[in-house]
């Protein structure tokens, strides 16, 4: 017989206080208290972690890599959005 | 983001691919772009990442069975503690390696599945029997060293997941191979009988060890495409070579002997070894190793044994949901 599947979950870690929490990887629980305990036994066995978060990973909506063009398209498109765009004379000083 | 779900629409239909997306593949890889869970990558590509990552999966987990033989008989509560916490280690590989796996399309329990059924393979070396300590100290040393050998070029290997699942196993293996050594070094220096032991462990891993890194370059099978698409960095032999120029000076601080007395340094100061005897290594892989049939049992049984685990916390996960459902609709 197979065996039957188990939810996946979504790991992500704060490393320190003031860093975010950051995706470290994903393991299988049946709910989020066991998936809570694994976290801290697979990915903070050596000090890794200060606060665990446990995302089922079928609640995560990803964007297309097909589609990234279109989709990161604005941002490439628009240098006026950065700083240097701007001419400011040497005698200003920095601003 | 590690999820099989998203990988799973576009697999079957693509009878015929594009050559044009194959070659702007290919031209990523070259770029050494990483390929990430949901890219477009060859069919071929995928086919060749699960069978090596599952297999690496199921190697780290079968791997835990020969050590596990001394966590009661270690000889100090140092000694036994390290084993444990080691052991934990290879359990956790497997979990990074099986969900690196995951996320080309396959469910863990699928491969699980494949590795009970017989179907699908794990390392060599791990039907071999730890008949003495000194086992345990070997493999520490060599085995981990030559899995540390073969996984460091890998955390540069153009799968993403793949990749990143190394770079932490790596951090952990050096631990391992460090308390194996520190075995040896303890039993190297004490009674006769304790490096009458180290020898003997070492004379009998030596050649297995030097199998682990597969085929010798002329007739691997898989090389050729796993270095175009940079999932093998180098060549068999090539880790081979540098593993033996590590360890032969290794073994000599030890003052042990390597099995090997047709062994010699060439002139630039490479450690050449005699010929390996790949018939053994064949026999092992087909199966008639000394513990293969051993080694399914043991995963078979402790797989069996943890059914009801598996099914009371699906059960109890299930209620719970609806309870919550029930009360939400109060």
């Amino acid at each position: 017989m197979a065996t039957p599947n188990t939810t996946l979950w979504e790991v992500f870690i704060r490393s320190r206080n003031g860093l975010a929490h950051k995706h470290c990887g994903s393991l299988h629980a049946s709910d989020a208290t066991m998936a809570l305990q694994a976290a801290r036994d697979i990915y903070t066995r050596r000090g890794e972690g200060l606060s665990i978060w446990v995302v089922p990973s079928s609640a995560i909506t990803a964007s297309d890599p097909s589609e990234k063009g279109m989709m990161f398209e604005p941002a490439e498109s628009k240098i006026y959005r950065h700083p240097t765009f701007y001419e400011v004379p040497e005698e200003v000083g920095h601003m | 983001m590690y999820t099989q779900a998203l990988n799973t629409s576009d697999g079957e239909d693509r009878g015929v691919e594009d050559a044009a997306q194959a070659a702007r593949f290919q031209a990523r890889i070259d770029a050494e772009e990483r390929i990430e869970p949901n890219d477009w990558m060859p069919a071929a590509y995928r086919k060749t990442l699960l069978r090596q990552i599952s297999q690496h999966a199921h190697s780290e987990v079968v791997g835990m069975l020969p050590e596990g033989n001394w966590i009661t008989r270690a000889p100090t509560l140092r000694r036994k503690v390290a084993l444990l916490a080691k052991i934990q280690d290879e359990c956790g590989h497997g979990l990074y390696l099986y969900s690196a796996a995951e996320t080309l399309g396959s469910s863990r329990e699928e491969m699980v599945d494949a590795l009970l059924a017989g179907k699908a393979k794990y390392s060599s070396i791990f039907n071999y029997p730890t008949l003495t300590w000194a086992d345990i100290g070997t493999i520490g040393w060599l085995v981990d060293g030559a899995a540390i050998m073969n996984q460091i070029p890998l955390c540069r290997c153009s799968y993403g997941p793949y990749a990143r699942a190394m770079i932490r196993v790596c951090k952990e293996e050096s631990f391992h191979q460090r308390q194996g050594y520190e075995i040896m070094l303890t039993l190297c220096r004490g009674s006769a009988e304790q490096k009458a032991m180290a020898q003997d462990a070492l004379d009998r891993w030596w050649w297995p060890v030097l199998m682990m890194f597969g085929p010798p370059d002329q007739v691997s099978q898989h090389s050729d495409t796993s270095t175009k698409w940079k999932i093998k960095r180098f060549s068999n032999d090539e880790l081979r070579q540098k593993f033996v120029d590590a360890t032969v000076p290794q073994a000599q601080f030890l003052g042990l002997t390597v099995p090997d007395p047709g062994m010699k340094q060439d002139a630039e100061g490479h450690w050449r070894y005699s010929e390996i005897d790949w018939d053994e290594f064949k026999q092992v892989l087909a199966g008639n190793g000394p513990c293969n049939r051993d080694r399914m049992a043991a995963r078979r049984k402790a797989h069996d044994d943890g059914a009801w685990v598996r099914e009371a916390a699906a059960a109890y996960a299930e209620k719970r949901q609806a309870r919550q459902h029930a009360q939400a609709a109060e």
